[in-house]
């Protein structure tokens, strides 16, 4: 068996049964917490502590007017990055292939000339909140191996999807090898580290507007 | 192949076959380019191959679908006839060969004896070395016996096809028959191997040429194949990369991507792996090959070509095994949150009981 092989085969069945186990652990474990239930008297009907909560997913993903000045330069680089994490995971033609492979539906791709330079974009905005993150004094203290190895598993399914693309370094199965074992080690880290926000930071905005709003406080 | 012919040099028998030097320079520089290699090596090349004794070749076929030897009487440049009226002196090749029975194998018994240490042998297919290797025999010798009987002599051995190189389609899961590639039954001579199912024919010529000519076995990779010819992948020097770079990918066999000539990638084409001479050499004298008449590559040079998944699922998509384990894995994740919820809110009431208790006493 050669690395690709065991990188298509046994090494990606293994990361995705981590993957799904990890996230079904975390998601049913804080889900069935029953901490989104009021323990005092309600001050509005559910319907409109929900619409509380879709208010307070919206308000509190978008930048407050007066800390833009300080938030501002990070949360510009926070939704770049991810939003060309987004467009390169779904939109270039090899994924989708991975994708249909995986669900058996499939949607159109990107021009790969467009993947390549949004690529290249986003691991540069991933270098710079890596020096954000080592340089501000606050940030560096708040920082712990999660902050840095989350970072880390994700810059390199990047680094080496460009080696792929660009027949950088070594053979294409080789290279097609390492990217399928990065994309592994991220999805066998995903549920244990900081990467599992993904699931978690809408709902848990949604549900802290939701409680709020329930007690009739603005939130 | 009677002694006279195998004792004349190749000069000689070219000089009575009426072969005139422009020609013989011609072939000489076509096989050189064919194996990279530069112009002074085809001169040398030639001075070396009139010099040369025909060498005796002993073909050995086993497990296989005589697909190679097709293959082989199929090459244009240098062609079949010619390599084998006035290069080598092919003295046993059981489909070939006038002789048959037990004439065949004193022919083959001769060969081995007049020529020892310095025949050639080629070999197609698998030897089969389950239950005693009774799935190939042949004068009443299984194929382990008489590939280790012939080799013995041998100077070199050129596996032709997969299913020699690389143990081929008999190899495939289950392998019923225990086939191995020869090379790992010959472990004290050098050993080449031509894979392809079949091999390109000029591939299979050209190699012979180069060993006769040069004295030695060409570069070889990893997998023992010549490095002229297995150097680079199929995709590199496929007609249809700029459209792969394009992200330009026909859908389906019959899409108007696939009419306009896209990249085949979605179609399973596993061109990128695949270690071959197939776009540039291409077949039937460079007339096309499989990617250019529609179809993606299967990846038959490479070993274990036949269990590596779909040949209709892209390299991108994984070789999923079941959905089950990822089933199993998603049980037992509902499972291990539900208890590590259910433990989290037992100790917290147990938390507040006692909280409570400490305020009442």
């Amino acid at each position: 068996m050669t690395l690709l092989d065991f990188a298509r085969g046994p090494g990606m069945n293994f990361a995705l049964a981590v993957f799904v186990l990890g996230v079904l652990w975390r998601l049913v474990g804080i889900a069935l917490l029953n901490y989104w239930r009021p323990k005092s008297e309600p001050r509005q009907g559910w319907l409109r502590a929900m619409m509380g909560g879709a208010l307070a997913t919206g308000t509190r993903s978008w930048p407050h007017r007066e800390f833009i000045g300080r938030t501002g330069y990070g949360e510009l680089l926070g939704y770049s990055y991810h939003i060309g994490l987004f467009i390169v995971i779904l939109f270039f033609a090899p994924h989708v292939a991975f994708f249909k492979g995986l669900f058996g539906v499939s949607w159109p791709a990107m021009p790969s000339t467009w993947i390549h330079l949004i690529a290249v974009l986003t691991l540069t905005l991933f270098i710079a909140v890596l020096v954000r993150r080592v340089t501000n004094r606050v940030l560096r203290r708040l920082s712990n191996f999660d902050d840095y190895f989350s970072w880390f598993a994700t810059a390199l399914v990047i680094v080496t999807g460009l080696m792929t693309t660009g027949h950088i370094g070594a053979s294409y199965e080789t290279l097609q090898a390492w990217h399928l074992l990065s994309v592994e080690l991220l999805l066998v880290w995903f549920p244990f580290g900081k990467l599992m926000h993904a699931f978690f930071i809408f709902p848990s905005r949604a549900i802290n507007g939701y409680l709020l709003s329930r007690k009739g406080a603005a939130s | 192949m009677t002694d006279q012919h195998t004792h004349r040099t190749i000069g000689e028998a070219l000089d009575a076959s009426g072969v005139s030097r422009r020609s013989f320079l011609k072939f000489c520089m076509v096989t050189a380019s064919m194996l990279a290699l530069p112009p002074s090596v085809g001169r040398v090349m030639a001075q070396q191959l009139r010099k040369a004794k025909r060498p005796s070749v002993i073909y050995l076929s086993f497990q296989e679908c005589t697909g190679c030897l097709e293959s082989f009487t199929r090459s244009f440049s240098p062609t079949a006839e010619n390599l084998l009226f006035n290069v080598i002196s092919l003295d046993y090749d059981d489909t070939l060969m006038a002789a048959a029975g037990s004439h065949a194998e004193a022919a083959r018994e001769k060969a081995m004896k007049d020529n020892w240490g310095e025949y050639l042998v080629i070999i197609d297919g698998s030897v089969p070395m389950a239950d005693g290797g009774v799935y190939n025999t042949a004068a009443g010798k299984t194929a382990h016996q008489t590939l280790m009987e012939v080799v013995e002599g041998a100077a070199a051995v050129v596996c032709v096809g997969t299913c020699a190189s690389f143990g081929g389609i008999p190899y495939a899961h289950p392998n019923p028959t225990g086939a191995v590639p020869i090379s790992e039954l010959v472990t004290d001579k050098p050993v080449v191997n031509v894979p392809g199912c079949p091999p390109i024919p000029e591939v299979i010529t050209s190699t012979l040429v180069h060993y006769v000519s040069l004295g030695k076995v060409p570069d070889l990779d990893e997998h023992g194949r010549p490095l002229a010819f297995f150097g680079n992948t199929i995709h590199d020097r496929c007609y249809r990369r700029p459209f792969f770079d394009q992200g330009k990918f026909a859908k389906s066999f019959d899409d108007e991507g696939a009419r306009n000539g896209w990249c085949l990638y979605e179609l399973g084409c596993k061109g990128p792996t695949t270690y071959n001479a197939c776009a540039t050499v291409k077949w039937n004298d460079g007339t096309s090959f499989p990617i250019e008449s529609g179809h993606g590559c299967l990846g038959c040079s490479e070993p274990g070509f036949w269990d590596k998944g779909s040949f209709y699922k892209p390299l991108a998509a994984g070789t999923y095994t079941s959905a089950e384990k990822i089933a199993a894995a998603a049980g037992a994740g509902v499972l291990l949150g539900a208890g590590a919820a259910v433990a989290s809110r037992m100790k917290r009431k147990s938390r507040l009981h006692e909280t409570d208790r400490e305020e009442r006493s």
